[in-house]
């Protein structure tokens, strides 16, 4: 039995080597037939979707405020780059941190409660962190931080030009994507699973719960930093709309419509999500209504996503 | 005293009445959301979307049926309640065995929805609503000037969060809900149309919701988006008191109303946060909320 789910997750592989490929030619070549700002925006909500997906598609853990991860690296990385001169690499890895250190400090709380309690606790903690970007002087409340420089990468990289900010935030996708990926599949991601699915078991089989769950929302949260700084060096803007709670409720209906717990899932449904709204965008409050009805149909017709729908059909995990 | 800490009794009694006021929104929705959850397993998230019904019903039927304020009393939980058991029956009810993640993102959609409708109907900025002739005016109580309104809200919500704690904790048709709470399958079995309790349970808890709306309706105006944010609010509330006890979210509803009214007085930068502050202190010292039981 052991041998051959051995095998067959060697198999699967195989052929999640063969679609990443596919993947990253296709980022390469995509930025050349469509606007390349659209891309970067669904790259960056693609990382964050894939984050998220660690925590409720591999631990079971359902985090309802994800936004205040998103934002609060926005923020810190635009007022590092804008009011502390930092280079760009600097200003990311500064709002990762800051991420990483807000998800450490929310996760020992909200890790104290299951299920429902776990998301209206993420939740309340992130409208708290809403009401602080709102209220605190750096982040220059209603107007954002704006006009952040991007600056040059490395001293090498001027991000300036389009196309080379589209492929250090490409690489920054990847690098993160692939990170996930290793977690997934290292023996530390078979016991976040093992929560997923049991976690008295889990307990009983002696693994320290809590810090599994600690360390994997921690990890969700410096990555989704890693997404919301990376965001915010693109658009040169750091806003409320990253922190209020609608961006919550958008990356679980990312991850929710390409599918939980599946590996491509979250980039196909951050990629729809941002094109519906770019496209729909002048019918205005439709896209919220548009985004509620595709909530429902989801939870009650189509529970497996749009890739575990399709892997389920190709007898495949994707 | 008063002069003491460099504040007016005006502004400290002023503060606690509107720290009431909001309180008794917390208690009435925070208790039928834990009335839904005890027996649907499911959290509200629409509760606030639902309030916010309730509100624009009482508008619609004064602008365009002339019915005023009393009559809505009474008609908008009817016409929220129904619209909730279509709900119910039509949705909720195929997510019963599943995780109990999947209510809390059905209702979410359901409430991006509902506020998308109301929003392209209305547009984001509120509607007016007047309070009623009756109720206007006000008494001057020597150190505040009460107004009538404001006393008949609290006094309204106190009344009808009692009369739900009475007829679930002491009657008979409270007391198959709470059966059906500890073990429906066992309670299906003793004759008992648990489905339909349930659908009639659902449709209450809505009804609490959009009588709240209703009350809400003179104080705060109505609008498309006054519910989203109340609703994470008693999410917090809910969190502190923990959904085991009726008696538990009423009390923890008014308490936290007046702890936000107070940090207004005395700390008025913290007052948007102060809840989820306290929450947080609740999580460190008690997980399970004030008034919790260890499942």
């Amino acid at each position: 039995m052991a041998q051959e789910t051995a095998r067959a997750k060697k198999a699967g592989h195989r052929h999640q080597y063969a679609i990443f490929a596919g993947m990253v030619a296709l980022f390469v070549v995509l930025p050349f037939v469509i606007y390349p700002v659209f891309l970067m925006q669904a790259l960056c909500f693609a990382l964050f979707a894939c984050a998220f997906n660690l925590l409720i598609g591999y631990t079971g853990l359902v985090s309802f405020g994800h936004a205040m991860f998103l934002g609060t690296a926005g923020y810190v990385t635009a007022h590092a780059a804008k009011v502390w001169g930092v280079p760009p690499e600097l200003a990311i890895l500064a709002g990762t941190a800051a991420s990483a250190a807000l998800g450490l400090v929310v996760g020992l709380l909200a890790i104290r409660r299951q299920g429902i309690y776990f998301a209206m606790i993420t939740l309340a903690l992130a409208q708290m962190i809403f009401f602080f970007s709102l209220q605190a002087k750096f982040t220059g409340g209603e107007d954002g931080i704006q006009s952040v420089p991007r600056g040059v990468m490395f001293g090498i990289l001027n991000l300036q030009d389009m196309m080379t900010m589209y492929y250090v935030v490409l690489a920054i996708f990847l690098a993160g994507f692939l990170l996930i990926c290793r977690v997934i599949y290292s023996p530390f991601g078979q016991v976040l699973k093992a929560i997923r699915e049991n976690e008295p078991r889990a307990i009983s089989l002696g693994y320290n719960v809590h810090q599994y769950k600690l360390i994997a929302f921690v990890l969700s949260a410096a990555l989704s930093g890693l997404a919301g700084g990376t965001k915010a060096i693109v658009f040169q803007l750091a806003s409320l709309t990253d922190v209020h709670w609608t961006m919550s409720g958008e990356v679980v209906l990312m991850t929710l419509l390409g599918g939980m717990g599946t590996v491509f899932g979250p980039i196909v449904g951050a990629f729809i999500v941002i094109a519906m709204q770019n496209y729909l965008a002048q019918l205005g409050s439709w896209v919220t209504i548009a985004q509620g009805v595709v909530f429902v149909i989801c939870v009650l017709a189509f529970r497996r996503g749009i890739v575990g729908e399709l892997g389920r059909f190709l007898k495949k995990p994707l | 005293m008063f002069e003491l800490l460099g504040i007016s009794p005006q502004a400290l009694f002023g503060q606690l009445l509107i720290g009431l006021i909001n309180g008794s929104f917390y208690a009435m929705l925070s208790l039928g959301l834990a009335v839904i959850f005890g027996l649907l397993n499911i959290i509200n998230f629409c509760h606030g979307a639902l309030y916010m019904m309730g509100a624009f019903v009482a508008w619609f039927a004064l602008k365009h049926l002339g019915l005023g304020y009393w009559p809505s009393l009474i008609v908008a939980p009817i016409v929220v309640g129904a619209f909730g058991m279509v709900l119910e029956r039509s949705m909720l009810r195929h997510l019963y065995k599943l995780d109990h993640i999947y209510g809390l993102l059905l209702t979410f959609g359901l409430a991006l929805v509902i506020e998308g409708v109301f929003r392209n109907e209305f547009g984001a900025s509120g509607l007016p609503y007047g309070i009623p002739p009756t109720l206007s005016g006000g008494q001057n109580l020597g150190f505040m000037f009460l107004p009538n309104y404001r006393a008949w809200v609290i006094v309204a919500s106190l009344g009808v969060c009692l009369a739900t704690w009475y007829v679930i904790e002491r009657t008979k048709l409270g007391a198959y809900l709470r059966a059906a709470t500890e073990n429906p399958t066992l309670v299906q079995a003793f004759g008992i149309n648990v489905p339909r309790m349930i659908t009639l349970t659902y449709g209450l808890g809505v009804a609490l919701a959009a009588l709240a709306g209703v009350l809400a309706a003179p104080i705060y105006q109505v609008s498309p988006l006054m519910g989203s944010n109340l609703i994470i609010v008693v999410f917090a509330v809910v969190v502190i008191g923990g959904m085991g006890s009726i008696l538990g979210s009423i009390i923890t509803g008014f308490a936290l109303g007046v702890v936000e009214g107070l940090t207004k007085v005395f700390y008025p930068e913290a007052s948007s946060t102060v809840i989820f502050i306290v929450m947080a202190i609740v999580l460190l010292i008690r997980p399970t909320g004030l008034f919790g039981r260890a499942h």
